[in-house]
């Protein structure tokens, strides 16, 4: 279960102006300006569920996904996952959760994706029978058998995504974040990625939060929908609350209106672009 | 983590570069003599140098050589297996380092694991003759201690150096831009450290001394190897940057704890 | 012309634009600069006038050295075209209306030229303000001075006339990073980098007076403090100028095959 109340986080960034009047003022003082990334933000999410967190580009997204997998500490505010309180057992915690970034790879670049997978074996510490069973399964699942023997950077995006999926499953984490998983993929591996995040969930009961810009994934996926702007939480709920809440007042967007200009009417609603 | 475990897992990431090194034979190769020739001119130079006259403030050719060849395979050594510091505001800037992050591992093992350059090694040829000529034509009476000496000057070069990698990688944490400032005392000690420090005079000294130890592993040690002084206790003074391994270690887990608090 | 101009102005601009780099490179040259006289010092305070050069104009040579580091550069500069040739997007400078080879020129000579502007003042500032035995003298003469200037000014040229022919031959080979490095680590020796010329034996000097990297900072720095005059100073000018023509002809030569390289494989 992760419990997350009141999290406020800041962060000084280093104004920079263009010109080389700005640029030698720059050399001797630096001017900051605060950005309140999160702002009181807190929810509950119980163990099996699929929530998908979604938000313009800068509504604190990734701030907040930083806290949960205990890379950033906030300001204030308290988070507890399962008893743990990330950024300070990081060790313990990081063992228990996996994360997919979308836009970066996880795996080294110029070897086969099986020794990538085997330096994580050994970095999460896996037995070696429990590491073979899941690497026959996962390799099942997303048809990893052709892709195990290529190097990362020989990989197309969807055969790569496949893989990173796969090792961050090797150790048989509780808790899945997938950040933008299907960005840049093409149809059929979006669809591969989409069906085995549902099973994923379904049998194996892991909870998975995943943050997108692809309203189809979150239509396909999750039954539950955290919607951020601004730093703060603005509606948590299922789609049909979404829809209702961008639908309000205004009659153009009814429920006709497909997922994406419903999200978008939303953001221009709540002010939040 | 157990010793074991963290000296398993570091050989794993060695292979991995080895392994992705070896992807680009023809560049592996060509890096190792492009290395080993600029090492070469600086050699060169020097014999070039004493083709005019016999010594520097006392040194002969032969022990600028070795107090080189020394700090040359210090250097190196530092450079093959702390590279990853050297690389390290990539890694931040790449997001590589919230990956570390998400680790159930230590940072340092991670950071450290994501190069082992073994390209860099063709001064260590250069290195060897120096070394060579130097100990040849020199009066070093060899025992166990003078042996001790000469392994812990190059054992404690190299973790001084390191030392200095690590506080440089600590500093991308603050200022991402640019931290260059600290090539001065890295490269700047392996361009200069070819003579013994007190050639450059007791400011400088000083400063080799109090601020960053260089003399611990080059001017105090050099001077008992070459007989130059019976206090024997100058066979021991590379020990000390243990302590300064200690701070930099100190600076770093700040910076970490610094990132984790402001992001990036 | 004019687009040459406004290729160097581009660059020009771009170097400005690096703030707190130019502080640490300040003091890392300064620093460099000064070790180096401390050992020269520390020799001379013995050997004094059995050294090939004088103290003084070894102080110089240094100083210089370091003010004009870019100018003559030969391993770290250049990168947007190298990186250019590395991922290949050299392949659309071909589509521009003009000669590839007198832009990369102009663009090389534009980026050394803004950035030694920049970064020569304040070391040679620094410099002529050091203590006594560091401090950086006046040229010998008004006469040395300007043919300081004008020997600069091919030296570079030869600098950037050879390291384009480098860069381009870097499309001939599977590992052009390799390749530079081996090039760049002979040249930095045999230009009087890492000591000046006049310390090389007479018989290895007699070699290395054949080959253009003595052509680069050897000339003007050695002017400039009086160390080279009179005949051999003469004939150094001229040398420079043959081997400007020369490499920048190679240069041409050479980018036609690269040229036709890239159209047969198609980029």
């Amino acid at each position: 279960m992760i419990t997350m109340e009141n999290v406020c986080k800041s962060y000084k960034v280093a104004k920079r102006n263009a010109g080389f009047g700005e640029a030698c003022k720059a050399l001797f003082h630096r001017s900051y300006e605060e950005i309140q990334a999160l702002n009181d933000v807190s929810f509950t999410i119980h163990d099996g569920e699929m929530v998908g967190y979604i938000g313009p580009n800068g509504a604190g997204k990734s701030s907040t996904i930083k806290i949960l997998s205990g890379i950033l500490t906030p300001d204030s505010g308290t988070c507890i996952i399962d008893g743990r309180i990330p950024w300070k057992t990081r060790m313990e915690h990081v063992r228990q959760i996996g994360v997919v970034f979308g836009q970066r790879s996880q795996l080294w670049w110029d070897i086969p994706v099986i020794d990538s997978f085997e330096l994580l074996k050994e970095i999460y510490s896996v037995s070696t029978l429990r590491y073979k069973n899941k690497l026959e399964e996962l390799s099942e699942l997303l048809q990893l058998q052709e892709l195990l023997k290529t190097p990362t950077r020989q990989l197309s995006l969807g055969q790569r995504m496949r893989c990173e999926i796969a090792a961050s499953l090797l150790h048989e984490p509780r808790l899945l974040f997938l950040d933008e998983p299907t960005i840049g993929l093409d149809a059929v591996s979006k669809l591969a990625v989409r069906d085995f995040i549902k099973k994923l969930n379904q049998e194996q009961k892991t909870t998975v939060i995943l943050t997108t810009h692809d309203m189809q994934d979150i239509e396909a996926i999750a039954e539950r929908v955290i919607l951020i702007g601004k730093g703060k939480i603005l509606l948590d709920g299922t789609l049909t609350d979404l829809r209702e809440a961008s639908a309000m007042q205004e009659e153009s967007a009814g429920n006709s209106a497909n997922l994406d200009q419903v999200v978008a009417n939303l953001y221009r609603k709540m002010n939040i672009m | 983590m157990g010793i074991k475990k963290t000296v398993t897992l570091y050989c794993k990431y060695a292979s991995i570069c080895v392994r992705s090194l070896m992807q680009y034979k023809v560049s592996f190769v060509l890096m190792i003599v492009a290395r080993f020739i600029i090492s070469f001119g600086e050699f060169l130079a020097i014999t070039f140098l004493f083709s005019g006259f016999e010594e520097i403030k006392g040194y002969t050719y032969s022990d600028i050589l070795l107090c080189f060849a020394v700090i040359q395979i210090s250097f190196v050594l530092a450079e093959v297996f702390g590279e990853g510091f050297q690389v390290f505001s990539g890694t931040v800037k790449r997001g590589e380092f919230d990956r570390m992050l998400l680790r159930p591992c230590s940072l340092i093992l991670q950071v450290i694991g994501t190069k082992f350059e073994i390209e860099r090694t063709g001064p260590l040829i250069t290195a060897g003759i120096m070394l060579w000529i130097g100990i040849r034509s020199s009066q070093i009476q060899w025992n166990v201690l003078t042996i001790w000496t000469l392994i812990a000057m190059i054992v404690g070069g190299t973790l001084l150096f390191i030392g200095l990698f690590m506080l440089g990688a600590s500093f991308c944490f603050y200022f991402i831009e640019d931290t260059s400032l600290l090539n001065v005392l890295t490269y700047g000690a392996k361009t200069h450290g070819k003579y013994p420090i007190d050639v450059y005079g007791k400011g400088i000294m000083g400063f080799c001394t109090y601020i960053i130890p260089y003399t611990l592993i080059q001017y105090y040690p050099l001077q008992y190897l070459l007989g130059k002084t019976t206090q024997w206790q100058f066979a021991f003074y590379p020990v000390g940057i243990i302590i300064f391994l200690i701070a930099c270690y100190m600076v770093w887990r700040i910076g970490v704890r610094n990132y984790r608090s402001c992001g990036s | 012309m004019k687009k040459y101009y406004l290729f160097f102005k581009l660059r020009f601009a771009a170097g400005v634009q690096y703030r707190m780099a130019s502080i640490t490179a300040l003091t890392t040259q300064l620093i460099w600069g000064l070790m180096e006289c401390l050992v020269y010092k520390v020799i001379a305070e013995t050997y004094g006038e059995y050294l090939p050069m004088n103290y003084t104009s070894i102080v110089a040579y240094i100083w210089l050295k370091e003010a004009f580091l870019v100018l003559f550069n030969t391993w770290n500069t250049d990168k947007d075209i190298f990186g250019m040739i590395m991922n290949g997007d050299v392949a659309y400078e071909l589509c521009r209306p003009f000669s590839v080879y007198s832009m990369w020129f102009s663009r090389s000579v534009g980026g050394r030229i803004s950035e030694a502007l920049l970064r020569c003042f304040p070391v040679l500032l620094c410099a002529f303000l050091m203590p006594k035995p560091y401090k950086m003298s006046l040229p010998v003469s008004g006469g040395a001075f300007g043919l300081f200037l004008l020997t600069t000014i091919l030296g570079m040229g030869i600098t950037v006339a050879f390291c384009t022919l480098v860069y381009m031959l870097c499309f001939f080979t599977i590992s052009p990073k390799g390749w530079k490095m081996v090039l760049v680590g002979a040249v930095d020796f045999l230009s009087g980098n890492i000591i000046p010329l006049p310390f090389f034996p007479a018989s290895v000097l007699k070699i290395v007076e054949w080959l253009p990297f003595a052509y680069m900072q050897n000339v003007p720095f050695r002017i400039y403090c009086g160390d080279m005059v009179g005949e051999e100073m003469f004939l150094a000018v001229f040398k420079q100028v043959f081997w400007l023509i020369v490499l920048i002809g190679l240069g041409v030569l050479l980018w036609k095959r690269v040229e036709n390289r890239i159209v047969v494989q198609g980029g």
